[in-house]
């Protein structure tokens, strides 16, 4: 008996790739997922930081796909990797700072080479032409493979019958009339095929997966950048830009404020790293210093935090500051809401 | 058999889980592996995470802020 062709699957926990793997397991093609971890990618429980999120249900999409499609799931951290892709996008960025394209090639690029390790034979995506304005047209289709080095090892299973045929469906592996014509923006056919296979929960269609196709996140992102002169990143500093209220007073020094408590306890586990400060009069956020504050700034950041307890409109509130060398309580009176110009919001 | 612990405090998901898939390689069938982390998202990502890889999570504990799941190794 012939030993059945071995397939990775880029699982997004979208219900493309559910699909896309699905097909090729029908196929009796052996299909392991592969799932990276950017560092970027939205996930419900940094949604569920917030406490008021927390009723929220918590599970990661792509290790519930691989648990429906009974598929052993590798996920990859490419953080370190992943930040050339950010910083010097080739094909550049989309409405944001998104590099859709140079992040599928990234992607297509990795799964490659992670076949190449395990003995795996080719590659599927759930990319549908014309469902993404930047890295899923017809004209980037070949771009991916080209430039991920995958060539026709990689298959579209949902848009095959598009495409000119890859390797596994030219030599056998795969049977390309079993394969999919879809395309454009319209989510039908993936519906239909999801009840043909009996998918009834799945997440959001077209629901983003990258906080970088996000416009406040990206702004956060381009002032971080601004304010440190340099494109780099840890992974801290993009975990951060997801949590609290972003206020930059001057150019040299940004707070990080709670929202509310499930954000305060968040920022409790960076408090060793930063300047921070709290309102021990009142209830209120804790808030994260990021730069290099004078003393007088330190005096306007506590305004600022003091502005956000429950002592707003107080004569006069109690902020503790920490920083290195010590603690102090610094007595002030609230910023009022008309002396915070909108451009300190970041 | 032997028993490690892997301290993935303040890590949110997915990372716990990439840091129990690193270890995990590491050890035996039958080696237990003990995770520290404080995003309840593990409390679904790491039995998910078992059950698709053959591994069985023995005990789960809450300890203010705390979640400790021990997992044994399987094949």
């Amino acid at each position: 008996m012939q030993t059945p062709r071995k397939a990775t699957a880029l699982i997004s926990g979208g219900l493309d790739s559910l699909l896309a793997a699905k097909v090729i397991m029908e196929q009796g093609v052996h299909v392991e997922g592969i799932n990276f971890y950017t560092g970027f990618c939205v996930e419900g429980h940094t949604h569920a930081i917030r406490k008021k999120d927390k009723a929220k249900a918590k599970r990661n999409n792509a290790l519930w796909v691989a648990e429906q499609l009974g598929i052993k799931l590798h996920i990859i951290d490419i953080i370190e990797e992943y930040k050339d892709v950010v910083i010097n996008p080739k094909h550049g960025y989309g409405a944001n700072l998104n590099p859709c394209l140079d992040c599928k090639i990234f992607m297509v690029s990795k799964a490659r080479q992670w076949n190449a390790e395990n003995g795996f034979d080719f590659i599927i995506t759930g990319e549908v032409i014309g469902q993404r304005p930047m890295s899923q047209r017809k004209e980037t289709m070949p771009v991916v493979s080209r430039e991920s080095g995958a060539d026709d090892l990689l298959l579209r299973p949902l848009c095959a019958k598009n495409l000119p045929p890859t390797l596994p469906e030219r030599e056998g592996w795969v049977d390309r009339e079993a394969l999919h014509d879809f395309s454009g923006r319209t989510r039908k056919p993936q519906m239909a095929l999801a009840e043909k296979f009996g998918f009834e929960d799945y997440a959001q269609p077209a629901g983003g997966c990258c906080f970088l196709t996000d416009a406040n996140y990206s702004d956060k992102l381009a002032d971080l950048w601004k304010a440190r002169n340099s494109r780099e990143y840890s992974l801290d500093d993009i975990m951060l830009l997801k949590v609290g209220r972003h206020i930059r007073p001057r150019p040299h020094f940004k707070m990080i404020i709670a929202r509310e408590e499930g954000e305060t306890n968040f920022l409790k586990g960076y408090r060793k790293a930063f300047i921070h400060m709290d309102t021990v009069s009142h209830n209120g956020p804790l808030t994260l210093l990021d730069g290099n504050p004078t003393d007088d700034d330190l005096t306007l950041a506590a305004r600022i935090t003091a502005r956000y307890s429950q002592g707003r409109e107080a004569e006069k509130v109690d902020v503790k500051l920490v920083r290195e060398g010590g603690e102090e309580v610094l007595s002030v009176k609230p910023i009022p809401a008309h002396e915070i110009p909108p451009d300190w919001m970041v | 058999m032997k028993k490690e612990t892997l301290n993935a405090r303040r890590l949110l998901c997915p990372m716990p889980v990439i840091r129990v898939q690193d270890k995990v390689k590491f050890l035996d069938a039958g080696d237990e592996l003990e995770v520290i982390c404080t995003d309840p998202g593990v409390l679904s990502d790491i039995p998910a995470w078992c059950r698709i890889n053959g591994h069985q999570v023995i005990d789960t504990i809450s300890d203010n802020g705390d979640y400790i799941i021990t997992l044994k190794v399987g094949n």
